[in-house]
Formats: C-alpha cells, sequence, structure tokens
C-alpha cells in the first residue's frame, strides 16, 4: 500500500485507521452515526417488523396442530390452491407474452411504439380496485362484446394478468437491448436457423431474466387483493383466492385462521423471492467470470 | 436473428392484440362511459360531499405519510450506505420486506398489533383508536409505501460517494450544514422520485386501507373505497367509473412525472 496517510482507502480495515480519520469519516454520513442506525432500526420494527411477528405468533395460538388445522380446513385449502393455480397459470401466460412483447418492443419498429411501451407501466400505476372496475367494464355484466367472466376461474387470470403485466417485459427488455446482435448473426451466417439461434443463444441469455420476472409476477399475483375483489366474485371453493379467505376470517373474528393463511402466504412468497435471490446471485457470478 | 417481414408482422400483431384486449380497450371503455354524458355529469359524481370527503381523506393521508417517509428513508438510507455494522443485509431484506406482503396480510397484521385484541390493545384501552381510524389508515400505507423513498435514494448515495461530504466535514461544516448543503442538494431528485411513487401508491392503497379503515361514506372512505362502495354497495355503477377515472387520471399524472425525472436524471 503507497498511501498511508489515506483515509478512504477501501481495503484497509476500519480498526487500523487512525482515530481521527475515523471521527471524521462518521461525522461525514450527514448525521447519520449509531443514532441514525438505532432510529433506523427502530422505525422498521416498528412499522414491518412488529406487526408481521404479530400475524406469526397470532397463527401459533393453538399449537402448530392448530396451525394446521386452519391452512387444513377445506375453504382454506381449495382458496389456497385456486390462489396458487391461478397464480402459476398467470406466471407462465407472462413468460410467453411477456418476452413476446419485450422482443417486439426492442427488435421491431412501428408507429407509436413509445406509446405502446408507456401502456406497459400504466397497470403499475392504477389503483389495483381500479383494474377491477376497468376490467369488469369489458369482460362483466355490462360487457359491449357479451363477453361474460364475472365471478369465474378465468376472469381471476384476467385481473392478474393486468396487474402483472410489468414483471417480465421490464425484466426481459433490458437484457433483450444488451444481448450481442453479432453473435446471432455470426450463428446465422454459419448456417443456423432461427429455431437453433432462439434455443441456443437468445433464450439461455433472457432465461434468468425471464424465471425472476415470472416469480416477480407470482409473488405478486398469490398476495393480489383489490383487482380481484369485484371482477372474481370471491366464491367460497370456486373463485375465493387466499386473500378473500382472510379477509372472510378477520371480519368473523377467526383471527388464528385469518393469520395461518396470512402465514402461509408470507411463507410461499419468501421461498420464492428466495429462489430468484440466489438464481440472481448465481447469474451474477457467472457473468463476472465470463468477463 | 433475422426475422421474416411476416414473422415479424405477426408478432407485433400478437403483442398488440394482447395489450389492447387487456389494457388498452377496458381504459378507452371507462373513459368513453365517464365521459359518455358529458363532463358535467362526470363533475357531478366527483363533487358529491361523499366524494369530497374521500379526495380530502386520500390527500390528508398522503400529506402524512409523504414527509414520514422522507425523514426515516433518508435516515434508513443513509444507514445502510453510509454506515459500516454488522446485519445489514439483514435491514436490507427487511426495506424489501413490504413488497412481498400481500395488502391483505399487512392489514391483517396492523390489526393484531394495534386492535384492541392486539399486541398494543393497551392503547385502544386508554383512549386511542389506530385501528378503524385514521392512524390505522396512515400505518397502512406507510408499511406499503416504505421501500420507495430508501430505494429511490440509496443508489444515488452509492454513486456521489463520501469525498464531497467528508470535504466538507474537514472544512468544520457541522452534520447539518454538511446534509443540508451537500448531501441533500445531491439527492433530490431520487427522493422527488420516491415521493412520486409514495404518492401514487397512497391514493391507490386498497387492499390494506380497507382491513383497517371503518369504512364510512363521508368519514373514513378513501377514493379506492369509495370506488368499492359505490359498485358494490351503492350500485352506482356510474359513480364508481367516475371516481375511478379521477383515481386514473391522478396515475397517469404521476406517471408523466416519473418519465419527466427520469429524464432529468438521465442528463444530470
Amino acid at each position: 500500500m503507497a498511501a498511508p496517510t489515506t483515509t478512504a482507502a477501501p481495503h484497509q480495515p476500519a480498526p487500523a485507521r487512525p482515530a481521527g480519520a475515523r471521527k471524521i469519516g462518521r461525522r461525514a454520513a450527514g448525521g447519520i452515526g449509531p443514532l441514525g442506525l438505532g432510529v433506523a432500526t427502530l422505525w422498521l420494527s416498528l412499522i414491518v417488523l412488529l406487526p408481521l411477528a404479530a400475524v406469526i405468533v397470532k397463527s401459533f395460538d393453538n399449537g402448530i396442530g392448530g396451525f394446521i388445522d386452519a391452512i387444513d380446513a377445506p375453504a382454506a385449502r381449495a382458496a389456497l390452491l385456486v390462489t396458487l393455480s391461478v397464480s402459476a397459470v398467470v406466471a407462465l401466460v407472462n413468460v410467453v407474452m411477456g418476452t413476446l412483447i419485450a422482443w417486439v418492443l426492442v427488435r421491431d419498429d412501428f408507429p407509436g411504439k413509445s406509446i405502446v411501451n408507456a401502456l406497459i407501466d400504466l397497470p403499475f400505476a392504477l389503483p389495483t380496485i381500479v383494474a377491477s372496475i376497468v376490467l369488469l367494464s369489458l369482460y362483466g355484466p355490462e360487457s359491449p362484446i357479451g363477453v361474460h367472466l364475472n365471478a369465474t376461474r378465468p376472469a381471476l387470470v384476467i385481473a392478474l394478468l393486468f396487474v402483472t403485466l410489468p414483471f417480465v417485459v421490464r425484466s426481459v427488455q433490458p437484457v433483450l437491448i444488451e444481448l450481442d446482435k453479432e453473435v446471432e448473426e455470426a450463428a446465422a451466417s454459419l448456417g443456423a436457423s432461427n429455431g437453433l439461434i432462439l434455443r441456443k443463444i437468445i433464450l439461455p441469455t433472457l432465461a434468468p431474466a425471464i424465471l425472476s420476472g415470472a416469480g416477480l409476477a407470482f409473488t405478486r399475483a398469490i398476495g393480489e387483493y383489490g383487482s380481484v375483489v369485484l371482477i372474481g366474485g370471491g366464491i367460497p371453493r370456486e373463485t375465493e383466492v387466499a386473500s378473500q379467505y382472510i379477509q372472510k376470517q378477520i371480519e368473523i373474528d377467526r383471527f388464528v385462521n385469518g393469520a395461518a393463511v396470512s402465514v402461509a402466504l408470507l411463507a410461499i412468497a419468501f421461498s420464492v423471492l428466495f429462489v430468484l435471490r440466489i438464481i440472481g446471485s448465481r447469474t451474477a457470478r457467472r457473468e463476472e467470470a465470463a468477463r | 436473428m433475422i426475422v421474416s417481414r411476416l414473422s415479424r408482422i405477426s408478432l407485433r400483431t400478437v403483442a398488440l392484440a394482447y395489450l389492447g384486449i387487456l389494457v388498452a380497450v377496458p381504459i378507452g371503455l371507462i373513459l368513453a362511459r365517464t365521459f359518455g354524458d358529458g363532463f358535467a355529469a362526470f363533475w357531478d359524481q366527483i363533487t358529491t360531499p361523499a366524494a369530497i370527503s374521500a379526495l380530502s381523506l386520500s390527500l390528508l393521508i398522503v400529506a402524512i405519510v409523504v414527509p414520514v417517509n422522507v425523514v426515516f428513508g433518508v435516515v434508513t438510507a443513509l444507514a445502510l450506505v453510509r454506515g459500516r455494522f454488522r446485519g445489514r443485509g439483514i435491514v436490507q431484506a427487511i426495506v424489501d420486506l413490504p413488497f412481498a406482503v400481500s395488502p391483505i396480510v399487512v392489514g391483517v397484521s396492523l390489526i393484531l398489533l394495534w386492535g384492541s385484541s392486539g399486541w398494543f390493545g393497551f392503547l385502544e384501552d386508554s383512549g386511542i383508536k389506530v385501528i378503524f381510524a385514521l392512524p390505522g389508515m396512515v400505518l397502512a400505507t406507510i408499511f406499503v409505501t416504505l421501500p420507495f423513498v430508501v430505494r429511490e435514494v440509496e443508489p444515488v448515495l452509492h454513486e456521489i460517494g463520501e469525498e464531497q461530504e467528508q470535504a466538507a466535514a474537514t472544512l468544520g461544516a457541522s452534520r447539518w450544514q454538511t446534509f443540508w448543503r451537500i448531501t441533500l442538494p445531491a439527492i433530490r431528485w431520487g427522493l422527488t422520485y420516491g415521493v412520486v411513487l409514495t404518492i401514487a401508491r397512497s391514493l391507490g392503497e386498497f387492499g390494506a386501507v380497507i382491513m383497517v379503515s371503518s369504512g364510512i361514506a363521508g368519514e373514513s372512505q378513501t377514493l379506492t373505497l369509495l370506488v368499492h362502495s359505490r359498485y358494490i354497495d351503492d350500485h352506482n355503477t356510474f359513480g364508481a367509473y367516475a371516481a375511478s377515472t379521477l383515481l386514473m387520471v391522478l396515475a397517469i399524472v404521476a406517471l408523466l412525472l416519473m418519465t419527466v425525472l427520469d429524464r432529468r436524471r438521465e442528463t444530470e
């Protein structure tokens, strides 16, 4: 190390620094000393952690047996099953259509493309209850085209497709822009067919982005409430999703049942996100190694 | 990959048709139905006493949530970027938690913490009503919007580094001076972006808020709850369309603001 006097050498372990430099370093952090850290931790605990802890504790009020009973109740199981199956369908449709839309937005060119591109973000910006109303106008009882999907599972799928539209598109788009066209051209000049290029070059590169978009869409879909509450109908064992089941249980003061299904939803969402994080860091490492 | 003109056009058609039936046509239809009877009919629906009360409640919640999120969001972002402490990964994960939690679960967890039979039930016994009152709706909104400011400010703080702040400190500036003169101007666009996201989400939140609101028209209904109750309880479909359109306009304004901010950040 050539500069023993530097105060900002990143690889120099903190305890080795002279006391004065440490003091300045801490002062420089815009008022964030141990106090700031304490405030942040306290804030996060009060707003996020304590409420979630309350749900988890409540769900085990009657022991592990009570928790399992609450999840295993026929109506709860049915609601979870509807939620998971519909969300899986939604994730799959997003994989295909999201990738296709991203491809069209990156590789194709047509008048009004920027408007279409802006349209993708609209479902994130719109309140979920507005999504419900918007879709009901086309697919509900007053449908001008005579499609009545109100209170059916296809209606759930459509509502969830609406709110999850941006996930895959927006995660695939940047990767597709970065994708080196020369590799594809080289493959084509060597006689590779489009199908082969798609399978061997494009899809493997896009796969992590597609997967992460689909995973995020899935976690969003299993917890969704506002967009399905009107169009889904909430018919028990038919179109009632987990969030609607929880809401009803709380309304009739069956807190343990509601809390148990809540914990089940949380566990599923966290597992999916955990897997995505592992895949993400693995991809990042591979890219690092390739560089 | 060289795609023939025909397949390119058919892919384009599939994509546009999908977006059409999923997004464009339904939204167009709502607009057509809202303004089909003229602007006056729309105006009447969004200026009823219940609608005005809903709009003011939504704005009141925004007015409380935004400053709170700005202060605590910036403190948290600074702690995450500038602080060196154990368990930073855990704090990072906690900041992202609200994105993974269903709005209904947010509502349930707040009821179980702050409600009359919850851990902090003693508050209600001593006359401080949280659940089924304004504080509960504010807490629910803060929960779901918590990540925005932190996540928008954090990368900017990383980028600007500590040199300027350290230089200011060396020259004798106090912590506050350093923050006001150096840090805050540097993060202002990221912060503004986070605030716009917070406002949009606060106005639009439904599931978490309906769980902790008493839902009385003209008193404890936000705009989103008004849309719901007009459609479900009052069977006032047109009124629900009109209130939805109002929310949609607000959302589109937020979206346009974000686009402008994005450009501004890129040029800087």
